[in-house]
Parts: C-alpha cells; structure tokens; sequence
C-alpha cells in the first residue's frame, strides 16, 4: 500500500467487485444479522428492499475485504520493483455510511476508494491520518454504498 | 410483542450482554474479511498499534448487529436502516472479550416522506469486561408506527 506522501486528495483507486450469491447473504445474516428479509427470498420481496438483500455489514464487510487485497497486491508490485512497502495501521472509525440502494441477491458491487484528506498525526510522528471516501456501484452503475473511511497511514519519511 | 416507533421516546433504552467472543471466531471473521496480519497473526499484531491480536473492527459492527438483534431490533417492526452517522473504534477488540452493549435513542422523528414510519436514531456503546469502551455507534433505523398499524 501506499505511503502517506504518495497519496493525492482526489486520487481513486478501483478495487475490486464482489458478487453477493443468496447463499452468502443467507451465510452472513444468519450469524450476524438475522432479520427475516436478510435470510428468506419471500420475506424480501415484500419489504421495502424488494427481494433477498444482503445485510448492510456484509455490504461494509465485502468492501474491506477488497481493501485488504488491492492492499496486498500493491504491496506485491513494490516488493517486485525492490520498493519498502507500507503497512497500514488499524482505523478509528469512519462517519457517514450510507446504504443508498438494496444489494439484492445476485448483485455485484464494484467497489473504489477515492483519497478525501490528509493531515499529519500530532501525537505520532511517524503516522499520517488519511480520510477515504470508499463506494459500492452495482452492475447497473447505481451508486449503492458509500462511507468516509478513516486510517492510520505510515509516514515515507519515518520509516526510511 | 412487537415494539413500534411509540416504544422508542428519546432517553436511556437499556443495556445489555454479556456477549462471549471466541478466538476462533475472530479469527473466521478475518480470514474471511479483513485478513490484516493484525487481525491473524500473534507476532504481526504484537508489532502492530494494536499491540496484540485483536478482531476485525467489521466484525465488531457485525457482532453488535446481531446483539441488537437478540436485544430489540428482532421485535421491532424495522425497516432497516439508511446508514450509520458515525462509528469510532476506540480500543481494540480481543479474543476472549465478554461485550455488553448499552443503548440509548437519541432521536425519534416522525418520517414526512413515509407518514406510517418513523425514524429512531440510536446511540450504541460497546464494551469489554472492564468495562473499557470498545466502539461508539450513532445510527438510525426505520420503524412502523403503531399507529398507521392499527389504523390498518
């Protein structure tokens, strides 16, 4: 991943998509979320969402999920062009989530990350803050997922 | 009984828990969503900011969906929800955590553009055994009104 000198306000990066089968909806909402129009088709289709939708936190879930992996094949690129890699630290959160349209059974979601702002951290010097607008777009170019991301991000200039 | 939108007046709504959290539970979340070596790995996570393993921030959220579940939302008439306001991840979550879960409704508005639903907003604070403060949640849900369900 990148370091916090090489990111741009402004600067997007696709990441992924992912495909939300019935059966990965039912999966998920059956540990974690079990209201009736996440786990039975019928139920679905007479709520307000119109047919099997997946959970809102499977929805997050998935989106970080890609995050991980577009982390670790930049990480790969770098390492294969000798470069040091930079490892994220964990987030303290994130504000303005929004479910905008149900992610139906079937749906896939291409999920992108744009760079909203950066500062540097006051009390760790070798940490950045970085704000991330990260969405999900379904495959008929419907915006249906969007939250402002929060994340520790390594300094360049500490690390080396 | 099913609770509608006139069973949520603004103030405290209660608390509940404990909720255990396996290990390896933890760490099926993060194999599967967040496969950070913080998240997997003892000696990665002892390094890391966390300072030891801790569980995926994701399934923290999840976790605490489905304590609302068991808690109210299985017996509310919920629509679902637009979003959530804000999350704050304040400490890390680790295996082994018994998490309680205290809730408050901060808002409660009739909706104008759907009059037999109203819109409760709810403030969830999560914490471990110590009763240290894991994650502060602010998010609204869609609920029926008892009203316009009697109403017919």
């Amino acid at each position: 991943m990148a370091f916090f000198e090489d990111l741009d306000i402004g600067q997007r990066r696709e990441i992924g998509s992912y495909t939300f089968t019935a059966e990965a909806i039912k999966k998920f909402a059956a540990a974690f979320d079990p209201q009736r129009f996440h786990l039975d088709e019928e139920a679905g289709r007479n709520s307000l969402f119109g047919g099997l939708a997946a959970s809102g936190w499977h929805v997050g879930s998935a989106c970080m999920k890609l995050l991980v992996a577009d982390g670790k094949r930049q990480a790969a690129e770098a390492i294969a062009r000798g470069e040091k890699i930079a490892v994220w630290g964990p987030s303290p959160g994130f504000r303005d989530l929004r479910w905008i349209k149900p992610v139906l059974a079937g749906d896939t979601l291409h999920y992108a990350t744009e760079i909203a702002a950066k500062r540097t951290s006051a009390s760790r010097a070798e940490w950045g803050i970085v704000e991330a607008r990260n969405t999900g777009t379904n495959q008929r170019g419907e915006l249906a997922f969007s939250l402002l991301a929060t994340a520790f991000v390594p300094r360049r200039s500490a690390s080396s | 009984m099913t609770l509608y939108f006139e069973d949520f007046p603004p103030g405290r709504f209660g608390s509940f828990g404990p909720r255990h959290v396996t290990r390896e539970e933890m760490l099926a979340f993060a194999a599967e969503f967040d496969p950070q070596p913080m998240h997997l790995d003892e000696e990665a996570a002892k390094r890391s900011m966390l300072q030891g393993l801790a569980g995926s921030g994701w399934h923290l959220c999840a976790v605490v969906m489905r304590m609302m579940f068991d808690f109210y939302i299985g017996d509310t008439a919920s629509l679902g929800s637009p979003g959530v306001s804000e999350l704050k991840w304040l400490a890390p979550f680790r295996p082994g955590d018994d998490l309680t879960l205290e809730v408050e409704v901060a808002e409660a508005r009739a909706s104008r553009s759907r009059p037999s639903t109203g819109i409760v907003t709810f403030r969830c604070i999560v914490r471990n055994a110590s009763g240290q403060a894991l994650c502060d949640m602010t998010s609204p849900i869609i609920v029926k009104r008892r009203v316009a369900e009697t109403a017919g």
